[in-house]
């Protein structure tokens, strides 16, 4: 496969001569823009370069992540600015992990027509009407596993005919599933009453008190487990 | 998308597979160890550093491209900025949103403080948020805060500050509940069990992580936490300058908004720094998997006010960076990858070096095979990488294992093309962490008044290098410490009259020193053509 060297790519209308192999993002600090939104991670973490796109001939609006997706010939493109959405205020200790709850944080999950808009955008490719299926049944385990890769950039918000704010959804399901829904760690809880008690300061003081040459032989010769 | 030449070399590493599993490679002396570190790794490269000529830390030597920003003058003119106009007045400001500035922001509320945060770009747009690997905290029967101890300052080779690595240590299982008592979902067995693993240079599996999305994990739920107590998070504006009080104590800061331009003041009793990394400085014209605010800001800050910068001559680059394809070069490739069993390969398919090594000796390592061995592979953008054998991770865990505990990293590579269950993938050493910054101590505390430094912005509790899973941890402990410490302190504190008597000082001490120069710092944000300008 032979690579076109440079595409001609539009930016908030302008046209600029592009090489092929850059990410949209790259390209348009080529282009010569110094980012200030619309560029965080740069990894495909954050979320913060959510960008919409239509290519020429093509009359579908794209959304993708500007710093995971590569240029192509004739993309018009434009950065989504910071997109506004809903945030239900909870306190972590008195919520209660029922469907209920969920019902009244974020009513309008109940508006939802099934449209399908919110997978069809999703940067990461996520079954974003599935995991707001989970939350409406009150499925909090389900829904946090499906929504568990959801960087936050918005995309599912911006499309939503029902005004659903999904990735704030996703995140109100994995913090129940996370503290009340998942199994506790008895060892955790252990080890903690045991610092508090005072019961692993002893080893912990007697490695202080050793100078570094007797620190470095300790060192070399410690066990590690397979 | 692999070129026809590499999935022919790809034939070598799949021919050697079979003879190197279940056959560990051999760990280094400590002996060889210093040698390879000293013939490869970048902090001995003496060109890329120099002497800073002011300040606390004069005649010390640090990354020229720091040493550049320090010996700067401020952004500000000081004649249009009025002190007496205050736009907000608070208890703690926290500078910087990311874990550290978000776990400090939750402790400060606590005792009753009124918390501001500003932060450059988003809430949360930190390298936090791209912390792959995991956190590590002694918290099985087989482990020990003692034991954590040891392998922290082994990894640090003995230069550490002992008491900030115990109060690192000691603190670890109690921020883990913490973050599991905000909702943040660690991975578990069916029983509760914390799934936990290795890391360059730990002695116990206690690498707990959520999925390969750890610190995004992390960092959404602490910013949802910090949102729903209603502090007041101030974006796109980067502080620019501190402000003391005629006491000499700091009391504040001038923030810059970023689009309209314009400086505000805040008054505060106390200041948390939290400002990060370096990474997006390149140094030694590195690659960086860092943020792209990772520029440094909170050292040039804290060092403009009289903070001592300790350990700044030393950076870790983690060796497992994308040296293949060209769209991602230097972006992390977690050390779990390795943790879970991939091992690095030369060009003929044999491994040169133990896959779990401290980060330090396995860059060196790869960096002596690529430069010094001449067995890396050349990549078609005229970078040099080793194979990680990453198809090694469902061989050994069973099939599903690599999707399902990497599914961020299976999830990037796939977007060009390459299934890394399959293939092995490219890399090479990215700029990854500074590891020394701001001093502090156990409280969180600097020497300077009501200054507090908390996460990759403060210095000694790694020494010279860190391990794994620390970084997240540390923000965690010393986020939390200087946000309660910050938080009662403000209670007792009396501002004076507000001044920047400090910065016009330092231009006096420039100058004095013979430096003339029209550099400006902070540098907040870097600026990138990818050739444009060739």
């Amino acid at each position: 496969m032979t690579e076109k060297q440079m595409v001609d790519v539009f930016i908030l209308g302008k046209k600029y001569s592009v090489p092929s192999t850059l990410t949209i993002m790259d390209a348009m600090e080529y282009a010569g823009y110094q980012l200030i939104r619309g560029c965080g991670c740069r990894s495909g973490f954050c979320g913060a370069c959510a960008t919409v796109y239509r290519t020429k001939g093509d009359n579908e609006l794209k959304v993708v992540l500007a710093c995971q997706s590569k240029v192509e010939d004739g993309m018009y493109l434009t950065q989504i600015p910071f997109f506004p959405g809903k945030k239900a205020v909870y306190d972590m200790e008195k919520i209660e992990p029922t469907a209920e709850t969920m019902g009244e944080m974020y009513p309008e999950l109940y508006k939802c027509i099934g449209c399908n808009s919110c997978t069809k955008g999703c940067s990461q490719g996520l079954n974003v009407m599935q995991y707001i299926a989970y939350a409406q049944r009150g499925e909090f385990e389900k829904c946090a596993e499906e929504s568990f890769d959801c960087v936050g950039c918005g995309i599912c918000a911006t499309r939503c005919p029902a005004g659903i704010t999904h990735f704030n959804v996703g995140l109100l399901a994995r913090r129940i599933t996370g503290k009340y829904i998942a199994p506790k760690s008895e060892h955790l809880d252990i080890r903690v009453q045991e610092i508090e008690e005072g019961r692993m300061a002893a080893e912990l003081d007697e490695l202080m008190s050793k100078s570094i040459d007797e620190l470095k032989d300790l060192y070399n010769h410690r066990d590690i487990t397979k | 998308m692999y070129t026809a030449e590499m999935r022919e070399l790809i034939k070598k590493v799949e021919a050697t597979r079979s003879k190197r599993l279940g056959h560990d490679f051999p760990r280094l002396s400590p002996e060889a160890k210093l040698e390879i570190l000293k013939k490869n790794h970048p902090d001995y490269i003496e060109s890329g550093f120099r002497t800073i000529n002011l300040g606390v830390n004069k005649g010390e030597k640090v990354p020229l491209e720091l040493a550049n920003l320090i010996e700067a003058k401020s952004r500000i003119e000081m004649d249009k900025i009025n002190l007496e106009k205050i736009d907000h007045d608070v208890d703690v400001l926290i500078v910087g949103a990311g874990g550290a500035g978000a776990s400090a922001a939750i402790e400060a509320v606590k005792t009753g403080a009124k918390v501001m945060i500003a932060t450059k770009l988003r809430f949360g747009d930190a390298n936090t948020m791209m912390a792959e690997g995991g956190i590590q905290a002694a918290d099985k029967a087989d482990d020990s805060p003692a034991k954590h101890y040891l392998d922290v300052m082994g990894g640090g080779h003995f230069t550490n500050v002992p008491e900030l690595v115990k109060a690192l240590v000691q603190d670890a299982p109690e921020a883990i509940k913490w973050l599991n008592d905000f909702g943040v979902m660690f991975d578990k067995e069916e029983d509760g069990t914390m799934l936990t693993n290795h890391g360059g240079g730990t002695s116990r599996k206690r690498m707990h992580a959520a999925a390969d999305y750890s610190g995004a994990e992390i960092m959404r739920v602490l910013r949802d936490e910090v949102r729903n107590l209603g502090v007041e998070v101030v974006e796109f504006s980067p502080v620019v300058e501190l402000i003391k009080d005629l006491d000499g104590k700091v009391a504040g800061a001038i923030l810059f908004n970023l689009e309209t331009e314009e400086y505000s003041v805040v008054k505060a009793k106390t200041v948390i720094l939290t400002t990060g990394g370096a990474g997006r400085l390149h140094y030694q014209g590195f690659p960086t998997s860092n943020h792209y605010g990772a520029t440094a800001d909170g050292l040039v800050l804290g060092y403009r006010v009289g903070a001592e910068l300790a350990f700044a001559d030393t950076i870790q680059y983690h060796p497992t960076g994308v040296a293949f394809p060209s769209q991602i070069f230097g972006a992390l490739v977690t050390e779990k990858v390795r943790g879970l069993g991939a091992t690095p390969l030369n060009i003929d398919g044999e491994q040169f070096v133990y896959h779990l090594e401290t980060r330090d000796i396995e860059a060196s390592a790869i960096i002596n095979e690529c430069k010094v061995n001449k067995k890396g592979i050349n990549t078609p953008t005229g970078e040099v990488g080793v194979w990680l054998d990453t198809p090694l991770i469902d061989i050994i865990h069973g099939e599903g294992t690599l999707e399902k505990r990497l599914p961020a990293m299976y999830r990037m590579f796939k977007k060009f093309g390459i299934d890394m269950t399959k293939e092995p993938i490219l890399i090479y050493p990215t700029l990854h962490y500074q590891n020394g910054g701001l001093l502090i101590n156990e409280f969180g505390e600097t020497k300077i008044e009501n200054l507090y430094v908390a996460g990759e912005c403060a210095g000694g509790i790694h020494g010279r290098n860190r391990l794994m899973g620390n970084s997240l941890l540390d923000i965690i402990v010393f986020g939390r410490r200087a946000g309660k410490n910050a938080g009662k302190r403000s209670k007792s504190v009396v501002i004076k009259d507000l001044t920047l008597g400090h910065v016009a000082d330092y231009h006096k001490e420039l100058i004095k020193n013979g430096i003339e120069t029209d550099r400006v710092s902070p540098l907040l944000l870097p600026r990138y053509r990818h050739g444009a300008d060739k």
